[in-house]
């Protein structure tokens, strides 16, 4: 049992003088989703023949590229800040927390890079 | 992980006391009332009473004042102003944390399920443990902090539109209708400060008269105590007084993002 003062466990160790930019990227990368996202959805649809020459040809073409990879970041990037909140949310040992928010954000990570490299290779590699 | 179940000795018995109103009355309400007596090894139950609502005043805290004179005096429960002005009848009345004497019997449906305000420490029965929140308050700093001497001669100036800033947030009664009403607040409350102590800070953050804005924002800004909220609005849906804590939490995000453009 703690005999520290109620006021003293609301101050704690002080505010993190964090948390704004967090807040901000979250938006920002919810901004790009959602105009990379429809955009993503929309050309497959428009591109009609989904085989994989013709989808290859239009990934190769640079815009698409450049959209493509910046919707894979968008996406792991949006992904990584929201599970963290959930997890910061709901997961209060801190032991567990910090390998769970580790394991998902290291997941994240791969699957991001992984996701570019991959829009790339098609884009620098070129024939099928 | 975040405690959905609630340990073996606060699951209610939903079977408690029943106390039948007295023969010969007509317009008879079911009041199913949470009990907790920490006296006791019992588990908390949930007890019925009916009231002949004839010789009973409209609102729900003059029926919870009619059974504790009446019926069963060792129910327990706040109460002072009768008014909505003090704060201390929050209660969770119809799945609805808000003042017991300002909600009227007859606005709710069937049986009228009374709890006290949700995922916070039980003192008894009604009565919760709002010691954290009160602190929490406190360590907001809610009071006037400035450099400037105050004037010899007169008050610190303020425009009448400044005035209207902080009319709104000031007519907060710290009822804790809204905090306990919020999802971030039941899992977090340790170290997230709240609805009712962000637009607590939040009033004295947009008092113009006020030169500790900086150092109020600095205190803030951390990923529990402010970021915690996820906007989801139950502090606006629930508050009595129709305030609104998430928007004025959302200014304070705002003021905190655009200090650093």
């Amino acid at each position: 049992m703690s005999l520290r003062s109620p006021l003293g466990k609301v101050l704690g160790a002080g505010a993190a003088k964090e948390g704004a930019h967090h807040w901000w990227a979250q938006r920002i990368s919810a901004v790009g989703l959602v105009l990379l996202a429809p955009w993503f959805l929309l050309s497959l649809i428009a591109l009609g023949d989904l085989s994989y020459v013709n989808v290859h040809d239009w990934v190769a073409s640079p815009v698409h590229t450049v959209l493509l990879s910046l919707l894979v970041l968008a996406l792991t990037y949006h992904a990584f800040l929201g599970l963290q909140v959930v997890i910061e949310d709901y997961v209060a040992n801190k032991g567990i927390r910090l390998l769970v928010l580790l394991v998902i954000k290291f997941t994240l990570l791969v699957l991001g890079v992984l996701g570019v490299i991959s829009v790339l290779r098609i884009a620098f590699m070129g024939n099928h | 992980m975040a405690q959905f179940s609630l340990p073996a000795n606060s699951v209610v018995n939903p079977n408690g006391n029943v106390h039948k109103a007295p023969a010969g009355s007509k317009d008879v309400r079911s009041f199913r009332i949470y009990r907790f007596d920490p006296e006791s090894t019992d588990k908390p139950r949930i007890d019925t009473y009916e009231v002949d609502m004839g010789s009973c005043g409209p609102m729900v805290l003059d029926a919870l004042i009619k059974i504790k004179n009446e019926i069963d005096p060792s129910l327990t429960f706040r109460r002072s102003c009768r008014e909505g002005i003090c704060g201390s009848c929050a209660m969770n009345i119809d799945g609805v944390n808000t003042l017991a004497c300002i909600k009227a019997s007859a606005e709710i449906k069937g049986t009228v399920k009374i709890y006290p305000l949700p995922h916070m420490p039980v003192i008894k029965d009604l009565v919760p443990d709002l010691t954290n929140f009160y602190a929490q308050y406190a360590s907001v700093k809610p009071w006037l902090q400035t450099r400037t001497p105050a004037p010899p001669d007169q008050e610190r100036l303020q425009s009448k539109e400044d005035q209207e800033k902080i009319d709104r947030p000031s007519a907060c009664i710290l009822c804790a209708c809204c905090s306990t009403s919020c999802p971030s607040y039941w899992w977090n409350s340790d170290k997230y400060l709240g609805p009712a102590a962000l637009l607590a800070a939040y009033r004295w953050i947009i008092d113009t008269r006020d030169e500790a804005t900086g150092e109020r924002l600095d205190e803030l800004e951390d990923p529990f105590r402010l970021y915690r909220c996820h906007t989801i609005m139950n502090c606006a849906e629930a508050c009595p007084k129709d305030l609104n804590p998430a928007r004025a939490i959302a200014e304070i995000k705002r003021k905190i993002a655009e200090r650093k453009q």
